[in-house]
């Protein structure tokens, strides 16, 4: 990674694609929507695959490519093959390509059954059982999350790569964010199952700011350790939702099983209850 | 754009294609083949290859109160549009009605939805066209005031959403019942400054696009929207036709109907039999009398008058819009009383509601069930797109023979253009869309 940013460095004017998976293009949106930055983004980097804001589409290969969506048919999982041979660095935008997205939860259903309730004549789609992360696929060098993405989180990283830095986004709770807002704890006042504890920051604690419950969509927050007991510990968090907030085991299922469900730490706990 | 296609003979008989690769300047990903033999246009095919999602299945089995956030994630583009037709179908079930403040600030946020579509489609992804750009930003090395303005009109419109859905793609506030959280008084006039500025920026706008050079282009369009006695439409309405139709919206299905096509492994969805267009030009067509008196004259001093038959036109009647909304939000910001509570109490019960409500590209239908528990047992969505479908293709064969003495390349871009004028968002249409499955004929 360190390398591929130096790289960029030395380059004058990086190429970028960006790549469209199974998706709903929003985060896509989040590049059209850093409004005030846009045009100058469109000056530092060359802008040479973006199909949904331009016609133009040179070739690869590209110095930045940021894709969005998760891997849900035999043609993308070798298209993704593709852009990352083409690519000197690869950012997943979104919860989609981290993590599969709300679409994964064809993972735990009968995808044939999913077909025939949505498709008079189900023979004729082709969709994989599942839907991955692009991680599953592809060496990633960076992953954006988010359902959508922050567009500062956006900027930051792509102006991190710009200057040759590796990028860091902070990977604590959304509690945090949610303290330093100053916000009164949704879980404890209100008693709704609010995810924040368990969840990576970056969406500024808005759900808890708008007085509801956080619902997980910028996935499982990380610590240097990992294991039983320590952060995130979805474990006793589902525990107080069960025993505390009332909440039966098919409710806690449902909880962890959203937007980010198939994230390890939320995909674990939803089996665990799953068995309930 | 991609390919261009070619041109190969076939027996005695000389076949050519035009194709488009990927279409750019679109929500999604779709691509064009035409077909043309003996110098006649013999097959259209808007394709998608876009992978389906299942939204309709997955519901199956969540709670009613996890919905919105699950309709959401759709459309990036119209994410409230999709929120706003599920919470009514499911109060529709519970047999709740939300008035007067939380009605209020539902329609001011669909307004910021609006404008936020709109100006991404007028300024970054049709101007383009009529200026000869590849993109926006392409254009703002020549255009930078005209840029830099819509890219303004749409953050403005991306407020009013951040403001009362806590971000603007993928809102989180929206709830049956009404909101989890509402804005005070103060937080609300905070808006009025750029909201006063980008009304005028969006007259200015509507001035600057009915002055683009429009080709000669009326297809005979039905025209489909919601219609209100007393406004321009948003949540609610009937749903009326040009043609004549008038009915609630809980009739959709037994006159809409959903059927596949030979010759593109596509879903659409008729009227009687026959495409229809729904969308801004339907929506002003059949509207125009509820617009504020200011829009009504910014658009008579245009000079074009009603009805705009023309699909081109689009990009006029979305900016006509623009500068709607814009007044709206601005009249609802200035009667806004706050509400006492942001929700109303809701008591689950089983059965079944239909809710449509305007989409910034039209007509958007739900249908749920609901069981004992508030479980979704059944789900269908009527996204605009898949309705547009027929008429986009319709227009394609019509618009084809005046370019198909051009070369590929340029017949290719000429469609690409017909196509854009719809604002398709081939994102929402896919769970409704099929995937190619035989191999186009050569």
């Amino acid at each position: 990674m360190n390398q591929a940013a130096i790289q960029l460095k030395q380059t004058s004017r990086p190429k970028l694609g960006v790549f469209k998976f199974a998706s709903c293009d929003g985060c896509q949106l989040s590049v059209l929507n850093l409004e005030d930055d846009l045009l100058a983004l469109g000056q530092a980097l060359d802008i040479a695959y973006f199909p949904e804001a331009s016609s133009r589409m040179e070739a690869g290969p590209y110095d930045i490519a940021l894709v969005e969506g998760s891997i849900t048919t035999e043609e993308d999982a070798h298209r993704i093959r593709s852009v990352r041979e083409q690519a000197k660095v690869v950012v997943t935008i979104g919860a989609c390509a981290t993590t599969g997205g709300i679409q994964a939860l064809r993972n735990w259903a009968d995808v044939e059954s999913f077909k025939q309730v949505v498709y008079p004549s189900p023979e004729y789609i082709q969709s994989l059982r599942t839907s991955t992360p692009i991680s599953e696929h592809v060496h990633v060098e960076f992953e954006l999350w988010g359902c959508p993405i922050d567009k500062g989180q956006l900027l930051r990283v792509i102006t991190d790569l710009l200057a040759g830095v590796q990028p860091r986004l902070p990977a604590d709770s959304v509690c945090l964010e949610c303290k330093r807002r100053g916000n009164v704890c949704v879980l404890v006042a209100k008693g709704v199952p609010c995810l924040g504890p368990v969840t990576r920051s970056g969406c500024g604690a808005i759900c808890p700011s708008m007085g509801r419950d956080c619902y997980g969509c910028f996935g499982p927050m990380e610590r240097a350790r990992t294991g039983p007991g320590l952060p995130p510990n979805t474990a006793s968090l589902a525990k107080q939702f069960h025993g505390g907030l009332q909440l039966i085991p098919v409710e806690v299922v449902r909880r962890f099983r959203g937007i980010n469900g198939y994230a390890a730490p939320f995909k674990q706990e939803s089996e665990r209850w799953g068995q309930k | 754009m991609t390919e261009t296609g070619g041109t190969k003979p076939e027996g005695e008989k000389k076949t050519r294609t035009i194709a488009v690769g990927t279409i750019a300047r679109v929500e999604g990903e779709g691509s064009l083949r035409v077909t043309v033999q003996d110098g006649a246009v013999h097959d259209v095919e808007l394709k998608i290859f876009e992978p389906p999602r299942f939204f309709e299945a997955f519901l199956v089995g969540r709670h009613y109160d996890e919905v919105p956030d699950i309709v959401a994630r759709i459309c990036g583009i119209c994410p409230v549009a999709y929120q706003m037709s599920a919470v009514h179908a499911i109060e529709q079930i519970f047999g709740l009605r939300v008035e007067g403040p939380l009605r209020d600030l539902r329609r001011l946020l669909y307004c910021g939805e609006w404008i936020e579509s709109h100006a991404l489609h007028i300024f970054m992804l049709q101007a383009p066209d009529f200026l000869g750009y590849e993109s926006g930003i392409a254009m703002a090395k020549d255009h930078a005031a005209i840029v830099t303005r819509g890219l303004r009109i749409k953050k403005a419109g991306n407020a009013i959403m951040t403001l009362l859905g806590g971000r603007s793609v993928h809102p989180v506030s929206v709830k049956v019942g009404g909101f989890s959280r509402v804005p005070n008084h103060r937080e609300l006039e905070s808006l009025k400054d750029e909201l006063a500025w980008a009304r005028d920026a969006a007259a200015e706008t509507v001035r600057w696009v009915a002055a683009f050079d429009y080709p000669e282009f009326t297809p005979d369009y039905t025209f489909v929207a919601l219609c209100h006695p007393d406004e321009y439409p948003f949540n609610e309405g009937r749903i009326v036709a040009g043609s004549g139709l008038d009915i609630p919206v809980d009739e959709f299905e037994r006159h809409f109907t959903e059927h596949q096509v030979s010759y593109s492994h596509a879903l659409q969805c008729t009227l009687r039999g026959a495409p229809y267009l729904v969308g801004p030009l339907a929506r002003l067509n059949l509207n125009h009398d509820r617009l504020t008196p200011l829009t009504r004259q910014v658009l008579a001093d245009t000079g074009l008058s009603l009805p705009l038959r023309n699909p081109f036109h689009g990009i006029v009647a979305r900016s006509v819009e623009t500068l709607y909304a814009f007044e709206e939000s601005l009249r609802l910001i200035e009667q806004y009383d706050p509400p006492p509570s942001p929700s109303l109490p809701v008591r689950v019960r089983a059965g079944i509601g239909m809710a449509c409500t305007e989409a910034p590209r039209g007509i958007l239908y739900h249908r749920y069930r609901v069981d004992g528990d508030g479980v979704m047992r059944e789900a269908k969505i009527v996204p605009p797109t898949s309705q547009n479908q027929g008429r986009i293709e319709a227009d394609l064969r019509l618009f084809l023979p005046r370019v198909l003495d051009r070369s590929n390349e340029e017949a290719s871009l000429a469609c690409e253009r017909v196509i854009r004028c719809y604002d398709p968002c081939i994102s929402c249409a896919t769970h409704f869309l099929k995937l190619e499955i035989t191999q186009v004929k050569e």
